[in-house]
């Protein structure tokens, strides 16, 4: 299982990446209002952030995902059952 | 939060195309001709972009059969085949279906949308796993919400991302519903299918493979890519359409395994919707029977869409994929997309415009599908309209893609 800090401080490394540095990323930035991403969009970032993980995150999770915060909460839950 | 308040991005992108002139989504075809030729704001137009791929929404005999259902048992069904009871019809053709693939029995469905609907929704359920590839077309992905199965994407064409997360899921991988497409509609690109069988037969699980764009159009049958990549045995479920191929409208699974059946029982797009008209099922039957009869209709589309490939080809367009009924040009962002679509209709093709976020990874696309019932000529023009663009201050002079 992951730590909850260590899952926000890689999930902002990997939100940098993808945004190329446009966007100063916090637990509560909004993926598809701040960082001004579509669904599809979404759902590509997930497949990265899916290998950083090693996990599967569900697309049934997505409407409950609005946040870095809600996003790491989800990936400390899989990592736990993992 | 106001009712309507989630409509005003689309009207502001709606009042945009207004401005350009261009109104994609909302082309009224005033005449059909042919299967590939309409006349659309007053000018003939050559229609290369149907889905009628082997032409046969005009073949004598589909329109003959069609003629003699609407006679002899009227215009609709007037109910659903579980409560209002089903015509002979949809059974024969529901027979037929499993006769051609050889598997023991299909469902028929009221449209190609609902098939995909209803045996993702009549199949899975909570507690579920369906693995779908990540450009799998809204209505798998709209089955599966349905069925409130629990949905997990792998990356597109990729059977090692397919596997690292059957892995992933340990015992449960045995259980789980993994969905490819034969064609996928946006690119034409084909599914790496004997490489997911490769999966599926080391991790277990179902396979269901969506053949709405290959049905008719590969395979030495004209079964599919299943067929054509001798892995039939290994899909447990095939849907299609008949909407494209067949020139009709309606779909269908088709499965060996006796629990299909069953499947119609917890379906609720196949339970709760009126069945098929008479004169749909027997112009469909028809059709079937004419794709089962020959090869000819699909060596014609075969070399309709080799020639097109080429063309574009030469003229130095990037296109989607490998030749296939589904020809898409790959274009630098979505203003060029839209002026190049109203061009060449504005010179007498018809073609679809493809635009994020409907399209994989962004790309904004003019997207031809190629008919067994075009002509030589008809392509050439076709060829000439892009010609014409591209020699129209560079016009779709990019350079990234797939490229084929």
């Amino acid at each position: 299982m992951l730590e909850y800090p260590k899952i926000v401080a890689e999930l902002s490394a990997e939100l940098v990446t993808f945004t190329q540095g446009r966007v100063e990323i916090g637990e509560d930035t909004d993926l598809l209002g701040d960082l001004n991403l579509d669904s599809l969009q979404v759902m590509n970032l997930l497949l990265h952030v899916e290998d950083r993980f090693d996990v599967s995150i569900p697309v049934n999770i997505l409407p409950d995902v609005r946040t870095v915060k809600d996003l790491a909460l989800q990936i400390e839950l899989l990592t736990r059952e993992a | 939060m106001g009712l309507f308040d989630k409509f005003q991005k689309l009207a502001a992108a709606r009042r945009d195309l207004a401005a350009l002139g261009i109104d994609p989504f909302g082309v009224e075809i005033e005449r059909i001709i042919s299967p590939t030729e309409g006349v659309i704001h007053g000018r003939r137009t050559i229609l290369a972009g149907t889905n009628n791929y082997l032409g046969l929404t005009f073949h004598p005999e589909c329109i003959a059969a069609a003629h003699r259902a609407l006679d002899d048992q009227g215009t609709g069904t007037t109910g659903s085949r579980m409560a209002n009871g089903s015509y002979s019809g949809h059974r024969r053709l529901e027979e037929e279906l499993a006769a051609f693939y050889g598997m023991r029995d299909a469902i028929v469905f009221s449209t190609g949308y609902q098939a995909n609907l209803g045996t993702l929704a009549g199949l899975t359920g909570a507690g579920d796993v369906v693995l779908l590839d990540a450009d799998c077309h809204a209505s798998i992905y709209d089955g599966c919400r349905l069925a409130g199965a629990e949905v997990i994407r792998f990356r597109h064409n990729n059977p090692e991302d397919l596997a690292k997360r059957m892995r992933r899921l340990g015992a449960r991988a045995a259980e789980t519903l993994i969905v490819v497409e034969g064609i996928y509609s946006m690119l034409g690109d084909r599914a790496p299918l004997k490489e997911i069988v490769d999966v599926k037969r080391e991790l277990g699980g179902y396979l269901l493979v969506d053949e709405a764009h290959s049905l008719g159009v590969l395979g030495d049958r004209g079964c599919g890519l299943a067929e054509e990549l001798g892995v039939l045995a290994d899909a447990d479920f095939i849907v299609g359409t008949f909407s494209k191929s067949l020139g009709g409208a309606g779909g269908f699974c088709v499965s060996d395994l006796p629990e299909l059946d069953l499947v119609r029982y917890s379906s609720r797009p196949y339970i709760f919707t009126a069945s098929p008209s008479p004169a749909t099922i027997a112009s469909t039957r028809r059709a079937l029977s004419i794709l089962a009869a020959g090869r000819d209709l699909r060596a014609r589309l075969r070399e309709n869409y080799l020639r097109l490939h080429a063309g574009l080809t030469a003229l130095g367009y990037t296109l989607g994929a490998p030749p296939s009924p589904v020809i898409a040009v790959v274009l630098r962002d979505r203003v060029e997309a839209l002026q190049f679509w109203s061009q060449l209709l504005a010179r007498g093709v018809y073609v679809n415009l493809m635009l994020p976020p409907a399209t994989p990874d962004g790309v904004s696309l003019i997207r031809c599908s190629v008919s067994a019932a075009h002509t030589a000529e008809q392509i050439d023009a076709v060829c000439a309209a892009f010609a014409e663009l591209r020699a129209a201050a560079g016009i779709g002079a990019v350079e990234c893609g797939a490229g084929a």
